[in-house]
């Protein structure tokens, strides 16, 4: 077997070989059980006493929400600001100016929701200090809010019947001291023995070998970088994310970085598991995901090592792949790899151009983007899949006549209902989204914006449409990769996927939560003859088969548009 | 609510010093230990820096081995890629014209000998590297033009040639700049 492919297995399995272990531990701290990382214990004391908070007092689900929502208006507020004025704030070595208030407003937002969009540059459209202490910030914690609104939703299913939920502050808190910040530690070190740097120096300036003068971005990546991969949230440090020599410099810093953004993911299902005591269900759970990611990866595989048809046409030898956009040190087999996991799972950073990918690769970015839950984001992966789980057993209970029911919880019309509203929420921005664009795009291209509707594609046809669709899906799902060509840092992109990404983040994870709450509080049915099992191969199908249905009939049609038709121009 | 509004304030200014102040001040003082001393790995040559270990610069003499198409023109403060899409004819026609540059500099070559990555953009614009077979097309014209056997050349390849990771994973690669150094060493 050639060396690429072999790379990615190893990659997975180190992954993997990490994450089981990890879940375990995080059952356990969740539980408020003995781990090893108990020496940790005085600093979180100390930050709960500094907040004035009790860590103790049990929440229901409601209190949960709120407390959530609040912390995150506190960041909105406070990120929009520093953003705003960047530029008259300290450490700005490069002079970069400070947002517009509309790419302010976007670029906060797309952190706090731990999507990291990003319509600006990152050589040149933020500060050192608005990287750490709204960036960086923002990607440690949005990731703990996602992990911590998981957690809430294992307690609802942890006892038989429980109103009290737990505190968000502590699952909050201890998902960064004991889980981001020592992890994040030991990646940003990696990396910064590899060649990322982590001074906080500007720009330097050298003439080449052949007299060039060449200027040259850098700043402290190292640690930023670390928690963008391992919080799931993708935003890059430089322009083009891991693509960029320093932010990505060899192929062992590829393998961590995907191994970063894969493990907590994977981690959260497996707690799961042993959070509720019920490990058959979390592996079947794991099961379906890791079935949906090979579903895709091995045809985004198919397509990338098999080059590109067109260049093929001129006679050009792609022995190892589609190269347009790809750095030659991670090779299109890595390259097919990250772009599944990145999008399957909401990490969203890049090491080669979605853009540039073949055209079938771009449907199977689209549609890991669309279901959300192959794993998925921190915390919310598994809050995704959630949703899918209830509808499966709403359909389940209809076919065969039976109450349905989770756990032993009934499953009623109100949480049908909330389901149903998520469900139907995803395809309606999405499509909505990239419809009004289209509409835009057509009827409005002259409109005196930063970047004039008919200048915002950056390719023709079918391809431009991918663009749009894939602009809208990314901020739908919270994911924050781009096909980039766009040019998306104008009024219309920043205030539209403003709103998706708020709204595309907050009620997809209080609809679980709400479920959770309800349900966790219901009487408990003892299990009997007549219940529907959920830790089954034939249940496991079944929400598998009602997770293709569902993303098939909400996309089919967009994609048919886009990527499917340039597929079938480029066969002619 | 309001009891959660001044948790939440102060909870994020407790985070802040944490994660914005200690997390990467820990992380600068031990890069500080690296090559490069934390500001990326720099490469000089008569004691003036010619340029970054991992990052591309543009070599177009013909005396040279040359990189990667670059998007940027290998503008280190502004990194990007192409994002053209594979069916956009206009991307196309400079894929075209690259292979018919690559083609007029190397009349020996036929069109299967030419890899990919000589003719497409890379993603950062950036890429310090390419392939063995991309070094192996341009042995010839760069010993012609420097007056040296191209079995010198060649063996000069073979030496910068950076195999897989721990020999088993990931494609095997060679650094522009590094290699290109060499040469000139090799000169005196």
């Amino acid at each position: 077997m050639n060396t690429e492919l072999l790379g990615i297995i190893a990659t997975y399995l180190l992954t993997l070989a990490i994450a089981i272990p990890l879940g375990k531990y995080l059952a356990k701290v969740f539980a408020g059980e003995k781990v090893w990382t108990d020496f940790l214990k005085p600093i979180e004391n100390g930050i709960f006493k500094l907040s004035g908070i009790n860590p103790k007092e049990e929440m229901n689900w409601k209190q949960h929400l709120k407390a959530l929502l609040t912390i995150n208006l506190v960041w909105l507020v406070y990120g929009f600001f520093v953003l705003l004025y960047q530029d008259k704030l300290p450490l700005n070595p490069d002079g970069n100016p400070g947002m517009s208030p509309d790419l302010s407003f976007n670029t906060v937002i797309s952190f706090v929701v731990n999507c990291n969009l990003q319509h600006y540059s990152g050589e040149s459209g933020v500060s050192y200090l608005t990287q750490h202490f709204v960036l960086m910030f923002l990607q440690f914690v949005s990731c703990a809010t996602g992990i911590a609104a998981a957690v809430v939703l294992f307690k609802a299913f942890r006892d038989k019947t429980s109103a009290k939920l737990g505190n968000f502050w502590d699952f909050f808190v201890k998902s960064i001291t004991r889980l981001l910040l020592p992890l994040s530690l030991v990646v940003a070190l990696v990396l910064a023995f590899n060649g990322t740097p982590t001074s906080y120096e500007g720009k330097d300036q050298f003439i080449s070998v052949q007299g060039d003068t060449v200027n040259v971005s850098r700043g402290p990546a190292a640690g930023f970088i670390a928690i963008k991969h391992l919080g799931t949230n993708g935003g890059g440090w430089f322009g083009v994310n891991s693509a960029h020599p320093l932010e990505n410099p060899s192929y062992l810093t590829a393998v961590v970085e995907l191994f970063a953004q894969v493990v907590i993911p994977i981690a959260m299902v497996i707690a799961f598991g042993y959070f509720i005591r019920r490990k058959k269900l979390a592996w079947m759970i794991f099961g379906v995901m890791t079935i949906g990611m090979l579903l895709l990866l091995i045809p985004t595989l198919s397509s990338e090592l098999g080059g590109s048809p067109a260049i093929a046409k001129m006679g050009i030898s792609q022995t190892t792949g589609a190269m347009e956009g790809k750095e030659v040190r991670f090779g299109p087999a890595l390259s097919a790899y990250w772009s599944t996991v990145t999008t399957i799972i909401s990490t969203g950073s890049v090491n080669s151009m979605h853009d540039s990918t073949m055209p079938l690769t771009g449907v199977w970015q689209l549609l890991g983007m669309m279901i959300n839950s192959f794993y998925g984001g921190c915390g919310v992966g598994i809050l995704n899949y959630f949703i899918y789980l209830i509808i499966a057993v709403f359909i389940s209970g209809l076919m065969v006549g039976r109450t349905p029911e989770f756990l032993g919880h009934k499953v009623e019309a109100r949480e049908i209902k909330i389901a149903a509203l998520v469900t139907l929420l995803s395809p309606f921005l999405i499509l909505a989204g990239t419809a009004i664009a289209s509409y835009v795009f057509t009827n409005y291209g002259e409109a005196a914006w930063a970047v004039q509707p008919k200048n915002w594609l950056n390719n023709p046809g079918f391809h431009g449409f991918s663009e749009m669709l894939y602009e809208m899906t990314s901020s739908n799902a919270n994911n924050g990769s781009g096909f980039e060509g766009l040019g998306d840092n104008n009024v219309f992109w920043n205030v539209a996927t403003g709103f998706v990404l708020m709204l595309g983040r907050f009620l997809p994870i209080i609809g679980p939560i709400a479920i959770a709450g309800l349900l966790g509080a219901k009487k408990h049915i003892p299990e009997s003859a007549g219940t529907l099992k959920t830790d089954t191969l034939t249940f496991s199908l079944m929400t598998f088969a009602v997770i293709v249905v569902l993303n098939a009939l909400s996309y089919f049609p967009a994609l048919a548009l886009g990527p499917l038709a340039e597929y079938f121009t480029m066969l002619k | 609510m309001k009891k959660y509004l001044l948790q939440s304030i102060r909870l994020t200014a407790v985070l802040l010093v944490l994660l914005c102040v200690v997390y990467p001040l820990i992380v600068a003082f031990a890069g500080g230990f690296s090559k490069g001393n934390g500001g990326g790995e720099k490469i000089t040559k008569n004691g003036k820096v010619v340029g970054y270990a991992l990052i591309g610069q543009n070599f177009s003499k013909p005396e040279y081995f040359w990189g990667r198409p670059s998007a940027v023109g290998y503008n280190a403060a502004g990194s990007g890629g192409s994002n053209k899409g594979p069916s956009n004819e206009e991307y196309l026609a400079v894929v075209s014209g690259r292979i018919d540059t690559l083609l007029k500099y190397h009349p020996y070559l036929k069109k299967a000998d030419i890899p990919a990555d000589m003719v497409t953009a890379s993603g950062s614009g950036l890429d310090p590297n390419i392939s063995e077979q991309a070094a192996i097309i341009q042995i010839k014209r760069v010993a012609a033009n420097r007056g040296l056997t191209d079995r010198a050349v060649a063996e000069l390849v073979v030496k910068n040639t950076e195999g897989p990771l721990l020999g088993m994973f990931g494609p095997s690669v060679i650094n522009v700049l590094k290699l290109n150094l060499a040469l000139d060493e090799l000169k005196k």
